[in-house]
């Protein structure tokens, strides 16, 4: 059975995480951050991803990372969730990783872009769309000819961010920097502020081949990456939890706190039963993930199915229970309802995940 | 020092001097419990060896190898998981000789007269009278949903005191023998076409002084060791995947293809993918306990598995269509355990609407869960310090 805890270990590195993202990723700084030409905040990633080592936890020591589990970066990914930072975290140290993990790390191209990748020296990212689903057909958009690359990608997250694009073309996976000639990143504008969205174009872009295939490098990032994205998920539903409860105490309308209202509170207390669930599924696919379970795939399907609503219910909770002033920009409740609508989408959206689910404990479909 | 080898050692003693082979069950029990091996956690002399209660386990798994009988704990749940942990606290020693053996080893069944029809989710407004005559309590009421009370030897009750000071007040607590002139006992028939509860008509009930627990007046504070006692024994095992409700139902729809549409297709994924998660919530918690380190998760399981149970029951009557509108048996029947189960899809859809109700409903555990665990502000209240006979009925 599943490790569905935290260690020692894992709530100490919480606490470093959360201290340093109190102090330099509040609120109204990622408001400022998410309005200006760059979403990320340069510092904050460097502090993340280098000094704190966090770039590298899913990659072996050997490699130039720490060696660390799923488990590990499911506590990042919730702390980056508590305060939906714009950092290129699941995107890079967890889906890009895996991606890289799942090519033959004997190969020198793949462990030195893994090395890079660890030290948190270039961010990388995997040119799909960020709806794509684990286990979905690899799109087709890319041709490769001769290690000349040609086609165009929509919706993929953090490529703007990225100094190195992993691409998965007709004949294998390819690493492709973006600032070689022949490839265009064109920002779109997002739904979810804190996560930027670019179409990439390829148009005889030079790319160096990782692996003769796509398909099992990326439906391993993948999995990984819905997997922890639970984590997130999470972490985003938690502090909705926390945040309405701490107002509606304080809030007073008909001389009396708006919390005390059963119609209230008993929405609160619902949530919360969501939010301790959601721990277990989130900390079970964690666990899946780090032990290579057989049961990993499904225990990513059952987490991303009911995560994904917890978060979007957590989110417009906040929104609704806040009155006028959840509505405003000015409060951060939007930044947590439009990052969590789009995790439900991200990763694939929760129908797909059922739809594994389905397939995995099999449950057939009327024909 | 009691450690685990001593209670090993202990127990292995017990197996050599009484033989369960060759002993007779009830005898083999009470040598049990006069081993200090009913429950290591209570005092010497009183079933126990004031050992620590994560030593059970060892006498258990020990017992178990040896083929021993146990004593049916789920058919004397109310005596062992309310009366005794409230006779241990709040009783005189005489009481305790008296009462614990018999109790723990099952002799002697118990029972709960604590709701009444007035007084549900209100507990604190009941209004079963008792009034004191010499060294005697006499009392009059209406109890409810008391399970077990057509064989209970002995029933924990609280009654009014005081009808003049506010609710809480005035109440007191007593052990009631059923067996006395006046106490009538008749079976509530449910939804299901069952009664596993019965009504208790008290009339000119008199119990003597000597057979009440904790002071005159105190009576809701020594409920309250009955009621938290309840809860602790939830999240005790592990749960295997389609374990709960939602094993019958998923393996009617692998079975029965002709059955499916894509209406319950979506439904049933949801609902399966919700029962694992709350199976996964549940063994979080069981694993919390382990470590040393219980968490307010315990309150919302029940909440939980409650509306679980109902949303998948009733998906299974729709799933069996023309068999859905069949019932198995309304006889009316006075089970001594509750089946939630064991019975058609029809039964379990009737009997799950229960779990919402019974031993707190969904809304009063809602307002506990906010109180408590999160901190919100209780609702303002008219009914704490006005006498309990001045309040609306």
């Amino acid at each position: 059975m599943t490790d569905l805890l935290y260690s020692e270990a894992e709530d100490d590195l919480r606490a470093a995480v959360r201290s340093l993202l109190a102090d330099r990723c509040d609120a109204a700084a990622v408001l400022t951050r998410a309005e200006s030409d760059t979403p990320y905040d340069p510092r904050l990633w460097a502090s993340l991803a280098t000094e704190m080592g966090l770039a590298g936890l899913l990659v072996p020591e050997k490699l130039g990372g720490q060696g660390a589990t799923h488990r590990e970066a499911a506590v990042v990914l919730e702390e980056l969730g508590r305060s939906v930072a714009p950092a290129p975290y699941l995107t890079g140290a967890v889906v890009a990783a895996e991606t890289l993990l799942g090519c033959d790390t004997e190969e020198a191209a793949v462990a030195e872009l893994l090395g890079a990748l660890a030290g948190g020296r270039t961010v990388v990212a995997l040119a799909v769309p960020l709806s794509a689903a684990p286990g979905a057909d690899v799109p087709r958009a890319v041709r490769a000819d001769d290690g000349s690359l040609g086609g165009r990608i929509t919706a993929v997250a953090d490529a703007a961010a990225a100094g190195v694009l992993l691409v998965p073309a007709e004949d294998g996976l390819y690493a492709v920097e973006t600032r070689a000639p022949g490839v265009t990143v064109e920002s779109l504008t997002p739904l979810d502020l804190t996560r930027p969205l670019a179409t990439v174009t390829l148009d005889g872009a030079p790319g160096r081949r990782l692996a003769g295939s796509a398909a099992a490098p990326v439906r391993r990032g993948l999995l990984a990456g819905a997997g922890l994205l639970a984590s997130e998920q999470l972490g985003l539903a938690e502090w909705c939890l926390e945040e309405v409860v701490r107002y509606t105490r304080d809030r007073k309308q008909f001389n009396r706190p708006v919390g005390s209202f059963q119609a209230l509170k008993h929405r609160m207390a619902q949530l919360w039963l969501e939010v301790v669930s959601a721990r277990a599924a989130a900390r079970n696919a964690a666990d899946a993930l780090a032990t290579g379970s057989e049961d990993a795939p499904l225990a990513v399907a059952v987490a991303q199915t009911y995560c994904s609503r917890v978060a979007v219910h957590a989110a417009e909770e906040c929104v609704q229970l806040h009155g006028g002033i959840g509505m405003t920009w000015e409060h951060p409740a939007h930044l947590y309802l439009k990052r969590a609508k789009a995790d439900s989408i991200a990763l694939g959206a929760p129908g797909r995940h059922t739809q594994a689910v389905a397939e995995l404990v099999d449950l057939p479909a009327p024909r | 020092m009691t450690d685990a080898a001593a209670v090993r050692s202990l127990t292995k003693e017990l197996l050599a001097a009484h033989p369960p082979a060759t002993t007779d069950r009830t005898d083999f029990l009470k040598a049990r419990f006069d081993a200090g091996l009913a429950w290591v956690h209570y005092p010497v002399g009183l079933g126990g060896l004031g050992a620590p209660r994560s030593l059970q386990a060892v006498v258990d798994a020990e017992l178990a190898a040896a083929g021993a009988p146990d004593n049916d704990p789920r058919r004397i749940g109310i005596g062992l998981g309310m009366a005794a942990p409230t006779i241990l606290r709040f009783g005189t020693d005489e009481q305790k000789q008296r009462l614990l053996r018999p109790l723990w080893v099952g002799e002697e069944v118990w029972c709960q007269l604590f709701s009444e029809p007035g007084a549900g989710s209100d507990l604190a407004a009941l209004g079963t009278r008792a009034v004191r005559d010499g060294d005697t309590w006499v009392v009059d009421g209406q109890k409810v949903w008391t399970s077990s009370a057509h064989v209970a030897r002995w029933a924990i009750l609280i009654a009014r005191t005081d009808p003049t000071l506010p609710k809480h007040q005035g109440i007191t607590y007593f052990v009631c023998d059923m067996t006395d002139p006046g106490v009538e006992v008749r079976p509530l028939r449910q939804i299901t076409g069952e009664a596993e509860f019965n009504e208790v008509f008290l009339t000119g009930v008199r119990i003597p002084d000597s057979r009440r627990l904790g002071a005159v007046g105190e009576g809701w504070k020594v409920a309250q060791t009955t009621l938290m006692n309840e809860r602790v024994s939830i999240g005790g095992s592990r749960i295997p995947r389609e374990g709960g409700m939602i094993g019958p139902v998923a393996r009617t729809w692998r079975e029965r293809p002709g059955l499916r549409t894509h209406d319950l297709h979506q439904r049933l994924l949801d609902l399966w993918v919700e029962a694992e998660v709350a199976r996964l919530a549940g063994e979080r918690l069981r694993q919390q306990l382990v470590a040393g380190q219980p968490g307010p998760e315990g309150s919302g399981m029940k909440l939980a598995f409650a509306r679980l149970n109902q949303e998948i029951s009733g998906l299974e009557v729709e799933l069996r269509g023309e068999e859905g509108l069949l019932y198995d048996d309304w006889t009316m029947r006075r089970p001594e355990l509750v089946d939630f189960t064991g019975r058609d899809a029809g039964y379990r859809y009737l009997r799950s609407k229960g779990n919402s109700i019974e031993g707190g409903t969904s809304e009063v555990l809602l307002n506990i869960v906010a109180e408590r665990v999160l901190g919100l502000p209780s609702e303002p209240r008219s009914d704490k310090d006005i006498a309990w006979k001045d309040l609306a009925r």
